[in-house]
């Protein structure tokens, strides 16, 4: 009995010291911890804290400066991911690295050292799916899947490999609060056969339910570990910002009249592996901000380009103030009052390689009175940019920087207050702190709610609950291009929201197909 | 171990001077070439880049070539680099510019022997004109079928010089030719119709005034103009474009369109000068070097301009070279592709950061 | 128009669609590994360039047929420096080899030969001879069949058949190996291949020699299978045609057999109807030279609609850091 207690106690994954230092920034800097074996470690913090660093170190994408790794009692240095697979440890990235092109079986395949024939593979996968309660079919094209499915093809092919430590990025971020469910289950089953899991979130009520210990990280460096089922969400929080953070405040207001009003509106998809938008309706009215939640890939990057005009709508399909908008192009949708905030930064909202005076007459160009007879004022648009940059604090040596040269935060400051500066009716945003760093995501938010306050309408698409449920008058979701019924958020429950999400995906497409 | 590491911005000094360094590493390997074919390496590099413009023989021969030579690419690549720009690679020039000739003298034959001063102006817009409807074609495919534009506007390229083959054979025949291919020279037999220097003995023809004012139409247009700021934007990133209200097939009709406006009235401009007649041979590949020609410019009207002058002057040597040390024309062909070459592979330099790290200490 | 003929017809068009097909599975390996390669043009000249001057010189087709495909290998190599290690534009890469090998070609032709650009013709030794299949002759009294195997199955050089044979190779590489998969999956999502560990460089310059083996083969063809010599600018848009042919077959091995060959057939019907004569009004033989390049628009035009190419297509890769 003692035996077994010991093994099971003694350590699996052992950092010592570990720093890894890039120009001009030290990612992290002496971090040590240890992981079990069958427990699930939760590693905190913000974003830019050096939580991916510090993976990518251990699944051997990164080599250390200094510090070392033990994996059960023998130096571990891998020098490359398939290296640190042959130890024993396995990764699902936040970003999924899939072929969209190649089949569930195919992309798996391409991910293995050593994959078995086709068909030995397929049974493996079936097997393997079937075990963990996973279902996926390996012969289906990934691009057809839903994001859920998606991390299934990417954590069976970590499964396959038997893994002893599992390390998971952001894995719930793409999920409804069923399939949450449906991981976690899966995760649970495999701590218990005495695999353990690296669980990186900063989702903190998700770290509670599921982890065991915590290691936090801040600038770096460890700060704090604990037990995460003794602490509450705010204190949790408390460890990882070590700041209080400034929590937008809002006044009660009555809305104004109906701004835009979307009806029935439908769309093909754009691509072939986009989204379609089916009979969209809604009310939008002045001062109100009404939040979009939903997971990745349902439609939000399809409802965002059909408001901005980039794709057109339908007769009737949209209007602004009464009148059919559906025709019009982005800039005389601008024109009107519309304004949009596209969720991808680099390559939609801004131009990466363009300096930042540009890219302010990328869409300032109408309302601002930018041109004449289609001749740049370039003095003036200089000044808008400086303007952006001075009233939303965007870092930056100058408006005559690139783009790219921005910090993800920085870039989204700038897009957001592109958009506010141009006094806007109705503002559309896309994922407005997604990858931004916590202050500067508070005061994203507290722009878009003083707008709000100043009597336009908002729209905020986001895959983050917490900040709808903050900023948010109304609450609705996009579900595989369908639009919930908007309720008050005021009262609603998880439940609600994960119905309104569309609940599982399977269970969803188990409907559909019967 | 060497690292590239990408530039948080294109650098500017690097983007300015690899033109020069490629055109350096040319002349070197150019001249070891030279040299493995049995030439003096310095003598050769000498007659092609220096006397042509300095020798006291030859100076005051091919000095006014310059300008004729310079004149045609720098037209044509002027309206290559805004689709390139754009990302819309219009590779067949060439047969813009052989459509532009045809059209163009057509005009002018169908007038023959008038003497109206408003002959030559109506062949100059029939020359855009052809260039332009040729160029319409990868155009109208694009925006439509969303046809792959570099493959047709190459395989128009073959059409063309079919075209132009059955052109100087048949319909534009000389009919006081006794039966020899190829038109009426426009300089000997039609000067109504006839391309003249502007200032006798530069070689400045109407072309090159086109051209002067080509450079500077495309300056404004594309720091100046909104126009040509979309046009920028689209070639930076397609989607913030269209967010920005650009329309996409608009775009693409310009650019193309306006691309072979300007290969055509190229076209008509050589074959009612220089050329002097349409005749079989008449496409010399002017719209292919002026894809060297618009790179090496670095896409920018000013750069261009020089880079034109640049090839023009290799044209020129070559031809010297050709007479004087029995190199053949070809060679200047290689030297063309070998400058655009080193061009692309030294590009690295202003978009990436080159770093000396230690191998395995990263 | 008799059976014959047709026959005759598809003979030739077999014959003429065998470097196009040779090129187009060259594109295909490169493009589905991401890299756009219009330099198939140029390949295609200097190796029936070398292979035409090496046979001449040395009497021997062998080695004519390896010092053409090593050129072609050469130019590949160079398309993916510029192209994978410099991280080069690929259209102007392969523009600029499209000069490299116009000018290399001639210069070196007339350097070695002085006959403006060509080389000598080429004796039956130095050539790629026709092979008579087997039974040809005692089965062509067999009806239909009979013909059939004497005219349009038999009677072609090596390369002709190595050409149909490159097909279900080039596929079973893509589809049943380990090699294609990851080769199709680099020209889709080449971040994604790289994060597997699998390096995406090595992969990109295994795609350039294959594909400048198969180009070279093309070239060889050209001029010592199908012509007796090497002519100024032989390849006469063949690389460009094979490209579209490319796109028509939609990146697929046994599409591209098909596309190609149609585009043969094109040939050989322009070729063996020069002059048409419509009730009085004769077709210049102009528009019938230029008959294949005008359908290759159409089909381009016309049927291509929804083909789509490999995402990650004239993309150089960058590894973040």
């Amino acid at each position: 009995m003692t035996g077994s207690e010991s093994a099971a106690n003694s350590p699996l994954l052992t950092l010592e010291g570990l720093r890894k230092a890039y120009p001009g920034v030290v990612a992290n800097d002496n971090v040590s911890f240890t992981i079990r074996p069958g427990e699930v470690h939760a590693l905190l913090g913000e974003n830019g804290a050096g939580k991916s660093t510090l993976v990518k170190m251990i699944y051997g994408l990164v080599k250390p400066d200094r510090g070392e790794m033990t994996l059960e009692n023998a130096p571990f240095t891998p020098a490359n991911p398939a290296a640190a697979r042959a130890a024993g440890v396995a990764m699902v990235f936040q970003h999924f690295s899939l072929f969209n092109a190649l089949n569930v079986a195919e992309n798996i395949a391409l991910g293995m050292d050593n994959p078995p024939s086709p068909r030995d593979l397929s049974d493996q996968i079936t097997q393997v799916s079937e075990a963990y309660g996973l279902p996926l079919d390996p012969t289906r094209i990934v691009g057809d899947l839903s994001a859920g499915e998606r991390q299934r093809v990417e954590i069976i092919r970590c499964l396959l490999q038997n893994p002893r430590l599992l390390i998971m990025d952001e894995p719930t971020s793409v999920l409804t609060p069923q399939e949450v469910e449906i991981l976690f289950h899966t995760l649970r089953k495999l701590t218990s056969e005495g695999t353990a899991i690296l669980y990186i979130s900063h989702k903190l009520e998700e770290i509670r339910s599921l982890c065991e210990h915590a290691t936090v990280l801040r600038l770096g460096q460890v700060v704090d570990t604990c037990d995460p089922r003794e602490k509450t969400a705010s204190e949790l929080a408390e460890m990882m910002v070590g700041e209080s953070l400034h929590i937008p405040t809002r006044a009660k207001r009555d809305l104004g009249e109906v701004v835009l009003h979307l009806d029935g509106l439908s769309l093909p998809p754009s691509s072939s592996f986009g989204t379609s938008l089916k009979d969209i309706s809604l009310e939008l009215r002045a001062g109100e901000v009404l939040g979009i939640g939903g997971v990745a890939g349902n439609g939000q990057d399809e409802l965002l380009t059909a408001l901005s005009g980039e794709i057109l709508a339908p007769a009737g399909a949209v209007c602004l103030h009464g009148n059919d908008i559906g025709a019009l192009g982005p800039n005389p949708r601008r024109e009107l009052g519309l304004l949009t905030a596209p969720e991808e930064r680099l390559g939609h909202a801004a131009a990466p390689d363009m300096s930042l005076t540009e890219n302010a007459l990328l869409t300032g160009a109408v309302r601002e009175n930018l041109t004449t007879h289609g001749f740049l004022k370039w003095g003036s648009v200089k000044d808008f940019a400086e303007k952006i940059i001075a009233d939303f604090d965007v870092r930056t040596p100058g408006p005559e920087n690139a783009a790219r040269s921005l910090s993800g935060g920085n870039l989204q400051k700038f897009v957001i207050g592109r958009e506010i500066l141009q006094r806007p009716e109705v503002l559309v945003v896309n994922q407005p702190t997604w990858g931004v760093d916590a202050s500067a995501a508070a005061s994203i938010r507290q722009a878009l709610l003083d707008l709000a306050a100043g009597g336009a309408a908002v729209i905020v698409i986001s895959q983050d609950l917490d900040e709808l449920m903050e900023i948010s008058d109304r609450f609705t979701a996009l579900n595989e291009g369908r639009l919930a019924t908007p309720r008050p958020a005021q009262g609603l429950s998880v439940e609600d929201i994960g119905l309104m999400m569309g609940g599982a995906h399977d269970m969803h497409e188990a409907e559909a197909s019967t | 171990m060497i690292r590239l590491e990408k530039r948080p911005s294109p650098s500017r000094l690097w983007t300015l001077t690899t033109p020069i360094l490629a055109v350096i590493a040319t002349m070197i390997v150019g001249g070891i070439m030279f040299w493995a074919m049995g030439k003096d390496p310095f003598e050769t590099i000498r007659t092609i880049f220096w006397d042509p413009l300095f020798d006291e023989t030859f100076g005051p021969y091919s000095r006014p070539q310059l300008l004729v030579k310079a004149g045609p690419l720098i037209l044509i690549a002027i309206g290559l680099s805004l689709g390139f720009r754009a990302g819309i690679w219009n590779i067949g020039a060439e047969g813009q510019y052989i459509m532009g000739a045809i059209v163009g003298a057509g005009v002018g034959l169908a007038f023959y022997p008038t003497e109206s001063v408003f002959l030559f102006p109506a062949m100059v817009i029939a020359g855009a004109f052809g260039g332009w409807a040729w160029a319409m074609i990868p155009g109208v495919l694009k925006v439509k079928f969303g046809t792959n534009e570099i493959l047709v506007s190459l395989m128009l390229v073959y059409v063309a010089e079919s075209i132009l083959a059955s052109m100087a054979q048949g319909l534009l025949r000389n009919p006081e030719g006794m039966g020899f291919p190829g038109s009426r020279n426009f300089a000997r037999d039609f000067p109504a119709a006839s391309n003249l220097e502007v200032i006798s003995g530069t070689g400045m023809h109407w072309g090159v005034v086109a051209a002067f004012i080509a450079v500077i139409f495309g300056y404004v247009l594309l720091s100046r103009h909104m126009l040509g700021f979309q046009v920028r934007l689209t070639g930076e990133a397609p989607r913030a474009a269209r967010f920005s209200g650009v329309k996409p097939t608009r775009l693409i009709l310009f650019c193309l369109g306006t691309s072979g406006a300007l290969a055509g009235m190229a076209g008509l401009f050589e074959v009612s000068g220089p050329a002097g007649q349409i005749s079989i041979d008449f496409g010399s590949g002017y719209g292919f070097t002026a894809i060297i020609v618009a790179f090496l410019g670095r896409l920018h009207p000013v750069g261009i301009l020089l880079a034109g002058l640049l090839m023009a002057l290799t044209y020129i040597g070559g031809e010297l070279a050709q007479l004087m040390l029995g190199l053949p024309a070809a060679a200047i062909q290689l030297f063309q592709g070998m400058l655009l070459f080193f061009l692309l592979a030294m590009d690295i330099l202003s978009n990436y950061r080159i770093r000396l790290t230690k191998k395995g200490a990263v | 128009m008799d059976f014959l003929s047709i026959l005759q017809i598809f003979d030739s068009g077999t014959r003429l669609a065998t470097p196009l097909l040779f090129a187009c599975l060259a594109g295909l390996f490169s493009e589905r590994a991401g890299i756009f390669d219009i330099g198939l043009e140029a390949k295609i000249l200097v190796s029936a360039f070398l292979a035409a001057a090496v046979a001449t010189q040395t009497g021997s087709v062998w080695l004519g047929l390896i010092a053409g495909v090593s050129a072609s290998v050469v130019f590949s190599g160079i398309h993916g420096l510029a192209s994978i290690t410099f991280r080069g534009n690929q259209l102007i890469s392969g523009v600029a080899l499209n000069f490299l090998a116009s000018g290399l070609t001639v210069l070196i032709g007339q350097a070695w030969f002085g006959l403006g650009g060509r080389t000598p013709g080429l004796k039956p030794a130095e050539r790629f001879l026709p092979l008579e299949l087997p039974f040809a002759e005692s089965l062509s009294g067999v009806p239909v069949f009979g013909p059939i195997y004497k005219e349009l199955i038999s009677g072609h050089t090596l390369l002709v058949y190595v050409g149909l044979l490159m097909v279900p190779l080039s596929w079973f590489i893509l589809y049943r190996t380990r090699f294609g998969l990851r080769l199709r999956a680099v020209g889709e999502n080449p971040a994604a291949v790289d994060t597997a560990g699998i390096s995406v460089v090595k992969l990109r310059y295994s795609s350039m020699l294959i594909a400048g083996i198969l180009c070279g083969l093309a070239g060889v063809y050209l001029s010592t299978g199908l012509g007796a010599g090497f002519g100024k600018e032989m390849s006469a848009g063949r690389g460009y045609i094979a490209l579209a042919a490319l796109i028509f077959a939609k990146w697929r091995p046994w599409y591209a057999l098909g596309a190609t060959f149609l585009f043969g057939l094109l040939e050989a019907i322009a070729n063996r109807y020069q002059n048409i004569d419509l009730g009085g009004f004769i077709v210049p033989v102009q528009f019938m030279q230029a008959l294949p390049y005008i359908l290759t628009v159409i089909i381009l035009a016309g049927f291509i609609g929804s083909a789509i190419p490999p995402r990650a297509g004239g993309q150089p890769y960058v590894k973040e850091r």
